[in-house]
């Protein structure tokens, strides 16, 4: 008898069906996701847990008898009051074979759970970021090092010396340099003839060869320029893999909870999507009324301002934080606006042209999110209800695909207008400044 | 048996364990099985897994390696789930018919548990699966592993060569067809799975050996038929009818490439490996039940085991051997360890304590003495449906309270054909036999034709019995799958046994398969 020890086998043999079944039922699972990301709230959205799919699309057919129609016989254990010849009114709902149904068979759907990661891949499928970041990493201006080789130049400080021993022995070892023990000997062997003083002629013979040896050990030297080797660098472009999210909101009285809600999911879908995308993301808090100021995300969310609302505020604001913190070179900047569309009329010729001469060339992405109550009745024509900033913005020409703005009313509209957002491009440019909802 | 009146040392004073104690206990379990019941058993192995090993080993038939496919990931989610949800517990363990044979134990289990396990695992079913005539017939205890490694590399092999899709709908189609893959019949050899893989490789050296690119612009001769072969010939050329339909396809699909006839291969090797554990759930899981029993209580006779291990393991015993009643909602069919193991119990009382009524049952075995003989003979020549319908007592059916109702759609009520009386004792028993009948539980199904002549369609039949129709939409779906793998239209006939009449046709044209 033999007893192995399994436990510490690597687990997650079964990781290859796993990945197959989800494949299999990859646009399944996707609905599935989808569908339920709307229900969860913005804090779980990053987690797994449990979905489920019809149980038709992955359905294994088999020939099997059906379970209804024809004669059928029944052995059944327990009986109280039948004899023989007895009727039994038959079951409703159609007697339920002996034969149960078969696992993960039937109608009903089939429910397993998703990681965290399968999750989130499956969540965030096909969004990507807009197509910015390569731009930024090819002009080069932060460029790293990298080592690139040997060369036989170079500082003494990068003298690889492994290199230019190893190149200097095999030199020595094929020029044939004596070696300082071999010198050493003769001189012994010298040293003691003459001290005897019987064998001069032999002496003589091995002082020539003494005075070859160290003739040729001269000429042929330890280290030689030649056998020289320093480690090379090169530089090369090095992708920013840091992300900072300045989220951007009018607090203002005209905000309500439940804009602000909006708003708060919308930053945390972003958030989460970055955060799947760089190494590292920072977040920015930036409230404003007619002043505005940095703020943490406690304070962002839960506290109400009063005071009128002059968006240019909250841009400067924001090119300060930049200026101080975060050099376009070494952060990839995205940011995101959510307001309900107030702003003082004299104040917006200074926004639009603030944002889009000094903010938008050092942005990623800048996506203004205009929040609106959830019973305010349908517009008919959406130019007729527009708010000002909306209408600023929208004016805002040759404002490129590094802008986008959208509405949202209601809950379930914001992982719909997200989508769009970082929708990833490539079947002809989208209409992109559409009103969505 | 010697009557120990020196008690021996405890096994365990604790319930945690560790591999001393596991030596201890198999120790145990082997000198009461082996030698005072006389159990042939295969080498053991026991190996102790995580939680998460045991979901793994659920997901793949229970063997500790099997090829990829995403039905086995959709099971292993299925059963994640449940356990996750504390819906289900885990099996305690799961044994492998192999040589050695196989006995997964898990961790968390308690050393009575283990105890248990092992003298259900390593012994009962060990013993069952050595010596059952069914297993000896259509299963290669000693060549299994070697061969699901081969198929898994194989499979593997074939993904990488013709992508992972071509792979799976091929797997799709062989799986939809898993119970039409296996030979009911005695072959004329045991099977042998260790040539398998080489077989498989030489053919496979020979086809490289013996390409030639030259022949291929050869122009290629039409075949001049050398008039219509009648129909007998045909048949018997085909081996038709055929009612392992994967063998059929292997064999004789003009469609499909090499590999694709060695995957089918494959499928069908394995559902033959598992055909007799289908056909013996009762016997299987009795014998296992009746010898962890038997060694259970040996060991607290003997003083092995203290009382409160004792009433651990009465405890799991009775949850294992539960039988609800038919009108109790936790009702789901017999249960196979409940019937087993109290028909076993029966054949022992029966041998030693026969009543009258015994003796004219059971001429042969009643007061006969012996009842570990008695019983081995029974587990090595029996299947659940004759072993029911030969040993299934008076006495176990009025104790059951079993009664057999008929349900005849012409009908309107439900009618109590037999009860546990004089009358219905014979009648019944049949009757409960056969539903333990996998030839009658599977829907009878055969490939009965091809049209060589005209547009190459198989026809197959279903002899139906008792007007029971195959599920219509799954039968669509399996028969698409067959299409695809003969390569042209199928036609399946349903053909009502007594009269011959056709009930029901279901056809399917071939979509190419992906290669």
């Amino acid at each position: 008898m033999h007893i192995v020890d399994r436990r510490l086998n690597p687990g997650g043999k079964s990781l290859g069906n796993r990945q197959r079944f989800l494949r299999r039922a990859q646009s399944l699972v996707r609905r599935a996701v989808r569908d339920q990301s709307r229900d969860r709230s913005i804090k779980d959205m990053g987690e797994g847990g449990e979905v489920s799919i019809p149980s038709d699309g992955v359905r294994e057919p088999s020939l099997r008898r059906s379970s209804a129609g024809g004669m059928r016989e029944h052995v059944l254990p327990g009986n109280k009051q039948f004899t023989e010849g007895d009727t039994i009114p038959r079951p409703q709902g159609g007697g339920g074979g002996s034969e149960g149904a078969e696992e993960g068979g039937g109608e009903d759907d089939f429910r397993f759970v998703l990681s965290q990661d399968e999750f989130l891949d499956l969540f965030l499928e096909d969004l990507e970021l807009p197509d910015l970041a390569k731009t930024r990493v090819e002009d080069l201006e932060n460029p790293a090092w990298r080592r690139a080789g040997y060369s036989t130049s170079g500082s003494p400080a990068n003298l690889s010396l492994t290199r230019t021993m190893r190149n200097s022995l095999s030199r020595r070892i094929a020029l044939n340099r004596p070696k300082s023990s071999e010198m050493k000997e003769l001189e012994e062997e010298i040293a003691l003839l003459e001290g005897r003083g019987d064998e001069p002629d032999r002496v003589a013979a091995l002082r020539v060869k003494l005075e070859g040896l160290e003739r040729r050990r001269k000429l042929i030297p330890f280290v030689d320029p030649i056998d020289l080797r320093y480690r090379q660098f090169a530089p090369y472009p090095k992708p920013v893999a840091q992300a900072v999210m300045i989220c951007l909101m009018d607090v203002s009285g005209s905000m309500t909870e439940h804009m602000k809600d909006l708003a708060k999911r919308f930053y945390a879908l972003l958030y989460i999507f970055l955060k799947r995308r760089y190494r590292h993301v920072e977040l920015v808090f930036i409230r404003h009324t007619h002043t505005a100021e940095e703020v943490d995300e406690d304070t962002f969310f839960h506290s109400t301002e009063t005071g009128g609302t002059v968006v240019s505020t909250a841009l400067v604001e924001m090119l300060k934080v930049l200026q101080e913190r975060y050099r376009p070179e070494d952060w990839n900047i995205y940011a995101a606006q959510a307001s309900d569309g107030d702003n003082a009329p004299n104040d917006n010729e200074r926004t639009v042209s603030l944002l889009q001469n000094q903010i938008l060339p050092m942005m990623q992405y800048f996506a203004y999110l205009e929040v609106k109550p959830e019973d305010e009745p349908l517009s008919l024509g959406l130019t007729s209800r527009a708010s000002d900033l909306w209408r600023a913005y929208e004016a805002m020409d040759d404002a490129g695909p590094r802008f986008a703005m959208r509405q949202v009313r209601h809950r379930r509209d914001i992982f719909p207008v997200f989508r769009e957002l970082f929708r990833r491009r490539g079947q002809g440019a989208e209409a992109e400044r559409v009103g969505a909802s | 048996m010697t009557m120990h009146l020196i008690p021996k040392p405890l096994l365990f004073h604790s319930n945690d364990w560790d591999f001393d104690t596991i030596r201890r206990i198999y120790d145990a379990c082997e000198r009461i099985g082996v030698g005072e019941l006389g159990l042939d058993v295969y080498p053991n192995q026991i190996e102790t897994i995580t939680a998460e090993q045991m979901l793994d080993a659920y997901s793949s038939s229970g063997m500790p390696l099997f090829y990829k496919h995403w039905s086995f990931g959709k099971h292993f989610a299925h059963h994640e789930a449940v356990y996750r949800r504390g819906y289900g517990d885990l099996a305690y363990e799961i044994v492998i018919n192999s040589n050695p044979c196989i006995s997964y134990i898990m961790e968390e289990n308690s050393a009575t548990m283990q105890t248990l396990v092992i003298a259900h695992a390593a012994f009962g079913h060990n013993h069952f699966f050595k010596n059952n005539y069914l297993f000896k017939q259509w299963t290669d205890a000693d060549g299994i592993l070697d061969y699901l490694d081969f198929a898994k590399t194989y499979i593997s092999d074939c993904e990488e060569r013709y992508g992972h899709l071509a792979v799976e709908r091929l797997l799709d189609a062989a799986h939809a067809l898993n119970s039409q893959a296996v030979h009911r019949y005695p072959r004329r050899s045991k099977p042998d799975l260790r040539s398998e893989e080489r077989r498989a490789n030489e053919r496979r050296a020979h086809d490289e050996q013996m390409f030639n690119d030259l022949w291929r612009t050869v122009p290629r001769t039409e075949k001049i038929r050398t008039g219509n072969l009648d129909e007998e010939r045909r048949r018997a050329l085909l081996q038709l009818p055929q009612e392992n339909v994967l063998y059929f396809l292997e064999k004789t699909a003009p469609k499909l490439a090499p590999w694709q006839r060695e995957i089918l291969r494959i499928v069908r090797n394995v559902a033959q490996y598992f055909y007799p554990q289908r056909q013996t759930k009762v016997m299987n899981e009795g014998c296992a039940t009746f010898v962890h029993y038997k060694i259970m209580n040996r060991l607290h006779e003997q003083g092995m085991l203290d009382d409160g291990s004792y009433f651990e393991f009465l405890k799991s015993h009775t949850n294992v051997t539960f039988q609800p009643k038919y009108d109790d909602p936790r009702y789901g069919g017999l249960n196979p360890y409940a019937i087993g193991f109290a028909m076993m119990t029966d054949i022992e009382r029966i041998c030693t304590e026969p009543t009258e009524e015994d003796r004219q049952w059971f001429p042969e075995i009643a007061g006969k003495g012996d009842p570990m003989g008695v019983l081995r003979d029974v587990w090595a020549n029996y299947r659940d449906e004759s072993f029911l319908l030969q040993f299934l007592s008076p006495k176990l059916m009025r104790e059951w309270r079993m009664f057999h109702v008929v349900d005849d759609p012409d009908r309107p009520d439900l009618r109590v054909d037999a009860i546990h009386d004089e009358r219905g004792y014979r009648r019944m028993r049949r009757a409960l036999a056969r539903q333990y009948d996998v030839a009658w539980i599977d829907p009878d199904i055969q490939v009965v034709d091809v049209d060589l002549a005209g547009d190459r369609r198989l026809i197959l039949h279903h002899n139906v019995v008792n007007k029971m129709l195959l599920e219509s939409e799954d039968a669509s779906r399996v028969l698409q799958h067959l299409a695809d793998l003969w390569g042209y239209d199928v036609l399946m006939k349903e053909i009502d046994a007594p009269t011959g009449m056709v009930l029901k046709e279901h056809r399917a044209s071939a979509q190419p398969i992906g290669r």
